[in-house]
């Protein structure tokens, strides 16, 4: 077991409220862990440290990312390092296509490796390629970066985005958030079919129905910023069945 | 918000690398503005008696004006009499080749990227190098002779082609026009004289290069082009001035005239001293430039990047006076920490058929203001007249501000007119996706910055597009972390 992603005790928060209390857990190549759990809970508080987001300030604990210490990295790195974000709320940029704004996504991170920019051919062909993964439409390409899209067009447009830099650890924040099912089957058909022995993935979601189709090895859940149960996919079906209260109930009669 | 306003600090905060002075020894008239202010640069210019009456009739309309404050900008009100209105490098003796030109100079505006010597220029390119109030150097002169293209100093044209310039001066914007044209031609120095024969295709692009250098030192410069019937020209004006605390005024006139069928491309680099970030020193920009679209078919094409200047006041137009002719206005206005703009173009519609086009990108950064002023007028026997205008903003984090003034007068039924506005904002959640995608800050803000002003920068001449892609990543440098 090669971990990729290792938690050991972070502390987080924003503004000075602490958030994140304490989370320890690891992620092994090959895995999908699902985190979890009600609204507030820390859940894409969670994402936003991963990724570097500035705003937010971690006060305790340590976090190795593929055998380097992730915090110590700036936001771009930490991507060129291969960890990706699918946002809860991807931005649109206007007058930057979405062609252009990957040409120059991939150049940084080939850069990052010592590689040339991928000449024009092969990269459309990449494109081509990986957007059929998600069943988008190559006129996308050209259009600005999510402007005017729809809510699962941009969530498509995410994993598309995440095909062509092909991270080791993937993180996806509420993707499932505003999708009808048609589109929720074609963005977990889209992880689905990135997933290899190499990589790893975090999905962050507060109902189980994404984890009918993207099926997790190990589920977290995550009350107060608390880690409080963690399991195999056989606790999500019971968090569905059952709400959060009685986890919640159980773990502070255990604290 | 703490954390944005500091990330878009460090990108916006850049230094203006064109600051440094030259020290030659200049010849200065001291401070102050009187008729005899006036009498003396004409005097200094060798002008023919009507020239200097002009000026002077200009000098009496312009005591009787009052300076105009409709625009959006702020500033403490400018003392005419504590400016200098001539300052020009000191003659060692009667030059009549490039060689003996003060090397001084020469190095000035090679140090600008601007070398006189022709062997070094851009290919097809010929100068028109204007150092405070005097031409210093023009180059390609002879070869553009040969075609019949005239491109000399306006003040030589004044000696030289006096029929010319007393037909054309003043006919587009009179000296009465408004208070800073009033004053420019009272007391306007140097600048640059284009008169393109009937059917010539200029061979070159044509372009002046305005450097202020003097201290307290105003600088009025005055550009006349003439496109006569079926005739093509291509032209572009650069300026940059020293780092200096106090604010130095630049008042401009620029008259095109375009007969039948004949097309004038004018494209402006503008790049000013701006101020430093406390908006200390900086240039205050007060100019006028028209064109006349006298001929049926004939077409202006003001092109310009405006990156510089404390202050900006610029509202480039164009007059459709000929059947069918068309007028192309394309702005890419930049302000950033206490900058100022008000800029626009007015497109007035007199004949039928006529075209116009407007598109403005104004990008505001740090404490600055960016305004779009425009004017599309149709006038009464404007049949079938088309205007489109698109009027885009782009703010660089929250403490900057972006304003639309769009004015419409429409006096015939039949006049398409079509506005289109957008304001986007480059904010802390952009920049964070483009980061987590791999993409640094800086190459975030170029990205979009680059996209944003495409439709603009395609507009100008090739060898100047990418220098002023290069200016625009300059001016923005530090306006995001």
């Amino acid at each position: 077991m090669k971990p990729i992603l290792t938690i050991d005790n972070l502390r987080a928060g924003i503004e000075g409220r602490e958030i994140l209390k304490g989370i320890s857990l690891t992620v092994n190549a090959g895995e999908v862990h699902a985190i979890m759990g009600p609204n507030g809970s820390g859940k894409s508080t969670l994402a936003s440290v991963l990724a570097g987001r500035e705003d937010y300030a971690v006060i305790d604990g340590s976090v190795r990312f593929a055998e380097a210490d992730l915090l110590e990295m700036s936001p771009e790195d930490r991507s060129r390092e291969g960890l990706f974000l699918a946002f809860q709320y991807p931005v649109e940029i206007p007058g930057v296509s979405t062609a252009n704004f990957l040409k120059t996504a991939v150049s940084e991170h080939r850069k990052h490796r010592g590689l040339p920019p991928l000449d024009p051919g092969s990269f459309l062909k990449l494109m081509r390629e990986k957007m059929a993964l998600v069943e988008m439409d190559p006129s996308f390409l050209q259009r600005s970066l999510n402007e005017g899209f729809s809510g699962g067009e941009k969530k498509r447009n995410e994993v598309f985005q995440m095909a062509m830099l092909e991270p080791k650890l993937a993180v996806l924040d509420e993707t499932d958030s505003g999708l009808d099912i048609d589109a929720l089957r074609i963005v977990a058909d889209g992880v689905n079919a990135l997933r290899s022995s190499e990589n790893a993935f975090l999905v962050i979601t507060h109902y189980q129905r994404l984890l009918n189709y993207i099926v997790p090895d190990v589920v977290h859940v995550l009350v107060d910023g608390r880690i409080v149960k963690s399991g195999g996919k056989e606790l999500a079906l019971e968090l569905e069945e059952r709400g959060y209260d009685w986890i919640r109930n159980e773990s502070s009669v255990g604290a | 918000m703490a954390t944005e306003t500091t990330v878009l600090d460090d990108v916006v905060g850049s230094d203006y690398k064109w600051g440094f002075t030259t020290d030659v020894e200049q010849e200065t008239l001291p401070k102050g503005l009187d008729e005899n202010v006036v009498r003396f640069i004409s005097a200094k210019k060798e002008e023919p008696e009507w020239m200097l009456e002009w000026r002077l009739k200009a000098f009496r309309r312009w005591q009787a004006m009052k300076e105009p404050t409709w625009a959006n900008v702020v500033y403490p009100k400018i003392d005419f009499q504590d400016i200098i209105y001539w300052a020009a490098p000191k003659p060692k003796k009667e030059l009549s080749s490039l060689d003996e030109v003060d090397p001084e100079l020469l190095a000035t505006f090679e140090k600008l990227g601007i070398p006189l010597n022709e062997q070094k220029v851009l290919a097809g390119v010929a100068v028109d190098a204007v150092f405070d109030s005097v031409s210093v150097k023009t180059t390609f002169q002879k070869a553009l002779a040969d075609k019949g293209v005239i491109f000399c100093p306006i003040s030589e044209a004044i000696r030289t082609h006096p029929e010319l310039v007393q037909k054309y001066i003043g006919s587009v914007v009179p000296p009465t026009d408004n208070y800073y044209a009033a004053l420019n031609s009272a007391v306007f120095s140097d600048g640059s004289f284009v008169y393109i024969p009937k059917g010539v295709r200029c061979p070159m692009e044509l372009s002046t290069y305005f450097r202020i250098n003097a201290r307290n030192t105003g600088q009025f410069e005055r550009t006349l082009i003439i496109a006569e019937e079926g005739s093509y020209v291509s032209y572009l004006e650069g300026c940059t001035a020293p780092q200096r605390d106090e604010h130095q005024l630049h008042a401009a006139v620029v008259e095109l005239v375009a007969m039948a069928d004949a097309e004038i491309k004018y494209s402006t680099v503008q790049n000013w001293y701006p101020g430093d970030k406390d908006g200390k020193g900086g240039i205050y920009n007060f100019v006028t430039k028209r064109g006349l679209c006298e001929g049926a078919r004939s077409k202006i094409s003001w092109t310009q990047v405006e990156t510089g200047s404390a202050i900006t006041w610029k509202y480039p137009s164009v007059i459709l006076k000929g059947e069918s002719s068309v007028g192309e206005f394309y702005s890419v206005a930049v302000t950033n920490n206490h900058q100022q703009a008000d800029t626009g173009t007015k497109m007035y519609h007199l004949g039928r058929n006529t075209r116009s086009r407007i598109v403005s990108k104004g990008i505001s950064a740090g404490m600055s203001q960016n305004s779009y002023r425009g004017l599309v007028n149709v006038g009464r026997n404007a049949v079938n007249a088309r205007n489109f205008s698109q009027c885009d903003s782009l703010l660089i984090g929250d403490t900057c501000g972006a304003h639309t003034f769009p004015y419409l007068e429409v006096s015939h039924p039949s006049a398409t007119v079509e506005h289109e506005a957008t304001t986007s904002k480059i904010g802390e959640d952009i920049l964070f996706y483009c980061n987590q995608r791999g993409i640094g800050t800086e190459e975030a803000v170029a990205l979009i910055v680059n996209g944003y002003v495409r439709d603009v920068i395609n507009q100008l001449p090739m060898e100047f597009a990418v220098e002023a892609q290069k200016l625009l990543a300059i001016s923005l440098e530090g306006s995001v972390g």
